[in-house]
């Protein structure tokens, strides 16, 4: 059994740019979003999606 | 321009309201005709160059550079694309569009290192080597005695405690290192679903090392 807490990799990808968003804008995600950072203490691929996602959006979306 | 002055389908909108960059990029996908070509090819350009910088961030889960991982890039964007068209109707506005749509991408180079790690396995999956977990765990090669009965405890405790379907999920991504999203292709299953069963496993390995005085209980608490 997980942590009853955890989101899962499912509601956390449903949930990724809402979480990342909140991270860069107020630091809080993790408060905001507790069942996602639950998952995130032991997803290592979701982690990395975080990651890439906020590497993404800080990088900027360019001359598009 | 404000996002009620653009044409979007009520049936997209509903109750939700769309910043105005959001609102150009949905209706620019949703219409017909060049604006909507436009879009597509904006999208497409954005998307690349996400996953062009994904697959340099990951480089490192891969073995290969420079044309192949442009490639790798390039099919994620393209399969990004398609997805985020097919799904513009569940956008909900709760992001911004490109928060959303970039999304896809990171996903699409996740799923598509998975499948490359089948096509270019960098170990062979039939010889499993028992001698690579003080490795995998970390362990200082100069303390091996000092783990070796813990590790032949583990190793016990994978065997007998463990289902069919823990064991393999276990070996394969804590032994082998395979990464968990080549795994859901090559079973047929879900990141969850595999997750659960790591996890699963990872508890009854932990309890098993507890009841024959490997580890303490806070050790376990913590991990």
């Amino acid at each position: 059994m997980t942590d009853p807490l955890d989101a899962g990799c499912a509601e956390t990808f449903d949930l990724l740019e809402r979480y990342v968003e909140r991270e860069l804008a107020h630091r809080d995600a993790a408060t905001q979003f507790p069942g996602i950072a639950a998952h995130l203490s032991g997803c290592n691929p979701c982690v990395q999606d975080v990651e890439g996602l906020l590497a993404a959006i800080v990088a900027g979306p360019g001359p598009v | 321009m404000a996002s009620a002055d653009l044409t979007i389908p009520e049936c997209l909108t509903g109750e939700r309201s769309f910043d105005t960059e959001s609102a150009a990029w949905v209706q620019g996908l949703v219409g017909n005709g060049p604006a909507h070509d436009r879009t597509v090819v904006r999208l497409h350009e954005l998307l690349l160059r996400v996953a062009r910088s994904e697959v340099h961030r990951r480089q490192g889960q891969l073995r290969i550079t420079g044309s192949e991982l442009d490639d790798l890039a390039h099919q994620a964007a393209a399969d990004a694309v398609v997805g985020v068209t097919a799904k513009i109707a569940q956008f909900r506005g709760e992001s911004r569009f490109t928060t959303w749509a970039c999304k896809f991408a990171i996903f699409e180079v996740s799923t598509k290192i998975g499948r490359h790690f089948w096509q270019k396995p960098t170990i062979s999956l039939e010889d499993k080597d028992w001698d690579r977990l003080p490795d995998r765990f970390g362990l200082d090669p100069a303390r091996v005695a000092e783990w070796r009965d813990v590790i032949i405890a583990l190793r016990q405790a994978i065997d007998l405690e463990l289902t069919e379907h823990q064991r393999r999920i276990f070996v394969a991504i804590v032994l082998d290192g395979t990464p968990l999203d080549a795994l859901v292709i090559e079973l047929g299953s879900s990141r969850n679903a595999i997750y659960k069963t790591l996890f699963d496993a990872r508890r009854k390995l932990r309890a098993s090392l507890v009841t024959n005085g490997y580890l303490d209980d806070d050790n376990v608490r913590q991990t």
